[in-house]
């Protein structure tokens, strides 16, 4: 890579940008919280598939004339010919088999039903399980790196990773987009990818730093750059085959992943992003302090 | 060190030569003897013909090592061959036993929370276990094939039934406690479900009336006889859980243990009773917490967009890989084939059930493998264009990016292990892909990558940077 871009040198903004995205973040949650689906929330969700275009008035009347008592209907689909009708309390196996009926004979024998319905403490536990479980896979995380690298790397990969999953959790947030249950799969994925991405570089500044006399701060920026730049049409290269993935599955793979082929896809660019403008940097900060802390003990031990 | 590598390569290639020159001299229709000495360097050559004129060659090393091996390139197209023939042979056949999920082939999933029968009373294992069991028989009765029967924690039984018809009637089938009791007028209970003999109800018409009845045949006669005696001119509930189906007087005593069920509303629903009875009653309260039901024509269009999505990402994929690494990319892309393979192969074999997100991950973990292949190809061009020959850069590169894949990997596999470890149920299956497809695509685009890479390189035949996608003009002189 011909690139001269010094990515070191302005890592105080990429620091205040995810700090202030991350603030972002915790002010959403706080005030807005997330658009959980029924998944979480518990209810019913029935999802029909009219097969021409139909209004969401009606879908409501034919619903409530079976003294049903539908939250919301909005339409999906890319030929909007799918309506999700809403449960805030849970709909019967009673009910739903009456819907089914009520709908075939009013839209044509085509019409194809899909319906879940939920406890919503069911999907709650496996939500903090999911949490605890990469929680706890940070630490492993953390152990592995340090003994196969040092615990400065460790500690910048897994900030990396969860910033990644919290920025996702964000975005999510502050445009209301409904989670459910496949999103916990998208935050593994992200995870996963994040702290693969990251290592390459980590391992290419390992490499370079054997090589390396580190006398001064200019010297650690000067490798870090030179790592980067190195490994920079491999990190392109690898988040864009990825992405490519991820898009179509976006386009062709259906309404019913969509929301998890969007978690993806932003936090496959955070993953791509974070690992050179995050954690490298913060990995070059910590090995600053460090190198400092060294510089005025030497003189101290020199005068005793 | 060095020099044993180079003289092991030097003795292949010279091989190769010997052959090329006997076919040459063959032409010339010369009865000769070849003589191969081996110096440190150089190769001699000696050809002997029939004057006795002994011609000498000296051929420099360098010219030796640029020799085409055809023989590696036989093995590359060969290895290709099988892998392209396996696919073709068994791809279809492999893809075609795959057990799809339920969102993928409709049907439905139902979650439930378990308690005892008697309020207070204590869940324990075996409880657990008998209702599992008792679903088990109900499931059959539906005649579902592949029925899915978890449990999950001490207290939940997941039940994933995938192309059920009739929905509604497998949920009543397999949710009904079925509790069937004999009551007399005061509520106490006479004779249970359990005392029914095996397979001992029927739905059938009634020969006289043509009525829909369920009839029963106890295990001991002699017990219901007593009991009708004592109970006679009485009515006698017999009771479905709490409701009374039927109260029919008692007018004589039934010596030979058979009692009937009437006011069945159609053969169909008395053949339904009569197959929960036989099924046994279930050892506990069954509540529904989280459903979930495909229709069958949305999960095939499911199966169809994901598939067609797949089929879109991965080209692209392809595509990108050819334009941007060219030979070592058609590498990639054979073994990126033989990852999906082999991928496919082990889910089958370890029973891993394909669901929508698990072709997302699946989709996505090509991408990954396609990783490892972008790091060892990157490094390669890297010591290209710093003006490495093709060969040493080869070794050079792939040996240098083996610890960063390996870092990269073992590190996922670690959180993928942890998440096995401590997730839940949806958790777990996607660690369990994960860790499959970073096994499978070390195999694939590590060992097998490397293999090809290793035969096409050696084989000579591709000499110039622009194989590899490296321009001309970026070498650095050495």
């Amino acid at each position: 890579m011909n690139s001269n871009f010094d990515f070191v040198k302005n890592r105080k903004y990429y620091f205040i940008v995810s700090l202030i995205l991350v603030l972002i973040g915790v002010v959403s949650l706080l005030t807005m919280g997330m658009n959980l689906g029924v998944d979480f929330k518990g209810g019913s969700r029935v999802q029909v598939h009219v097969g021409k275009t139909f209004s969401e008035e009606q879908i409501k009347k034919d619903a409530e004339q079976l003294g049903l008592k539908p939250g919301s209907v909005t339409t999906a689909g890319d030929n909007r010919d799918i309506a999700v009708i809403q449960f805030a309390d849970p709909i019967t196996k009673e009910d739903y088999a009456k819907l089914t009926k009520a709908m075939q004979s009013k839209y044509g024998k085509h019409v194809d039903l899909q319906q879940s319905t939920v406890d919503s403490m069911v999907s709650r536990e496996l939500a903090r399980s999911a949490l605890y479980a990469v929680l706890i896979a940070s630490i492993g995380i953390i152990i592995y790196i340090t003994i196969r690298f040092e615990f400065k790397f460790a500690f910048a990969a897994v900030l990396a990773l969860l910033h990644d999953a919290f920025l996702v959790i964000t975005i999510f947030s502050l445009f209301h987009i409904e989670v459910d249950l496949p999103f916990i799969a998208a935050i593994l994925t992200i995870v996963g990818y994040s702290i693969n991405d990251t290592i390459v570089i980590f391992d290419r500044i390992r490499d370079n730093l054997k090589k390396t006399k580190i006398k001064k701060i200019q010297d650690i920026e000067d490798m870090v750059n030179l790592s980067i730049r190195q490994t920079l049409t491999r990190s392109i290269n690898t988040v864009l085959t990825v992405l490519v993935c991820a898009i179509a599955l976006f386009i062709f793979g259906g309404e019913s992943i969509r929301s998890f082929t969007l978690a993806l896809i932003i936090g496959l660019v955070f993953g791509a992003y974070s690992s050179i403008f995050i954690a490298s940097q913060i990995w070059v900060s910590l090995k600053e302090r460090e190198l400092k802390k060294k510089k005025k003990l030497a003189p101290a031990n020199n005068e005793a | 060190m060095r020099k044993r590598k180079t003289s092991r390569i030097d003795i292949c290639h010279m091989r190769s030569f010997f052959f090329l020159f006997l076919r040459m001299m063959r032409g010339l229709k010369d009865e000769l003897v070849c003589q191969l000495s081996y110096f440190p360097l150089d190769l001699k050559l000696t050809v002997k013909n029939k004057g006795d004129y002994n011609r000498v060659y000296w051929l420099k090393k360098e010219e030796v090592r640029l020799m085409i091996n055809w023989s590696r390139i036989v093995t590359f197209l060969l290895i290709t061959l099988l892998v392209f023939g396996v696919i073709g042979v068994y791809g279809e056949k492999v893809a075609k036993s795959t057990t799809l999920g339920l969102d993928l082939r409709g049907g439905f999933e139902i979650l439930y929370e378990v308690s005892p029968l008697e309020p207070g009373a204590k869940m324990t294992q075996q409880t657990v276990k008998d209702a599992v069991y008792a679903i088990e028989r109900r499931v059959n009765v539906l005649g579902v094939t592949e029925p899915e029967i978890t449990v999950e924690g001490t207290n939940r039984i997941r039940v994933k039934l995938a192309g059920v018809h009739d929905q509604e009637q497998a949920r009543n089938v397999i949710g009904k406690p079925a509790n069937l009791t004999f009551r007399d007028m005061q509520g106490h209970i006479l004779m249970k479900g359990s005392d029914l003999a095996e397979n001992g109800a029927k739905g059938v018409l009634d020969p006289q009336t043509q009525q829909p009845v369920v009839t029963l045949q106890f295990k001991d006669a002699k017990k219901f006889a007593e009991v009708t005696q004592k109970y006679v001119g009485q009515p006698m509930g017999i009771y479905l859980d709490e409701k009374m189906l039927t109260a029919p007087t008692i007018r004589e005593v039934i010596p030979n243990g058979s009692a009937q069920i009437d006011g069945q509303e159609s053969i169909q629903e008395a053949k339904n009773l009569a197959a929960l009875l036989n099924a046994g009653a279930l050892p506990v309260k069954m509540k529904e917490v989280f459903s979930t039901s495909v229709g069958a024509k949305l999960g095939t269009q499911s199966l169809q967009n994901g598939i067609k999505a797949g089929v879109i990402g991965i080209a692209l994929v392809y595509i990108f890989m050819l334009a941007v690494y060219r030979l070592p990319g058609v590498i990639a892309c054979i073994m990126i084939s033989a990852y999906m393979f082999l991928l496919l192969l082990v889910q089958n074999l370890m029973d891993v059930t394909l669901t929508l997100p698990g072709i997302a991950a699946f989709i996505l973990g090509v991408g990954m493998a396609v990783d490892a292949n972008i790091i060892m190809y990157e490094r390669i061009k890297e010591e290209l264009r710093s003006g490495k020959t093709i060969l040493s850069a080869l070794r050079v590169g792939s040996q240098r990016s083996l610890s960063t894949i390996l870092d990269a990997n073992i590190t996922t596999i670690i959180a993928a292990l942890v998440l096995f470890q401590f997730g839940s149920s949806s958790v777990k299956g996607f660690a369990v892909i994960l860790i499959l497809s970073i096994v499978m695509s070390m195999l694939t685009s590590v060992v097998g990558s490397r293999l090809l890479l290793n035969l096409v390189v050696r084989s000579n035949l591709f000499k110039k940077p622009a194989y590899f996608g490296v321009r001309e003009r970026d070498i650095r002189e050495l």
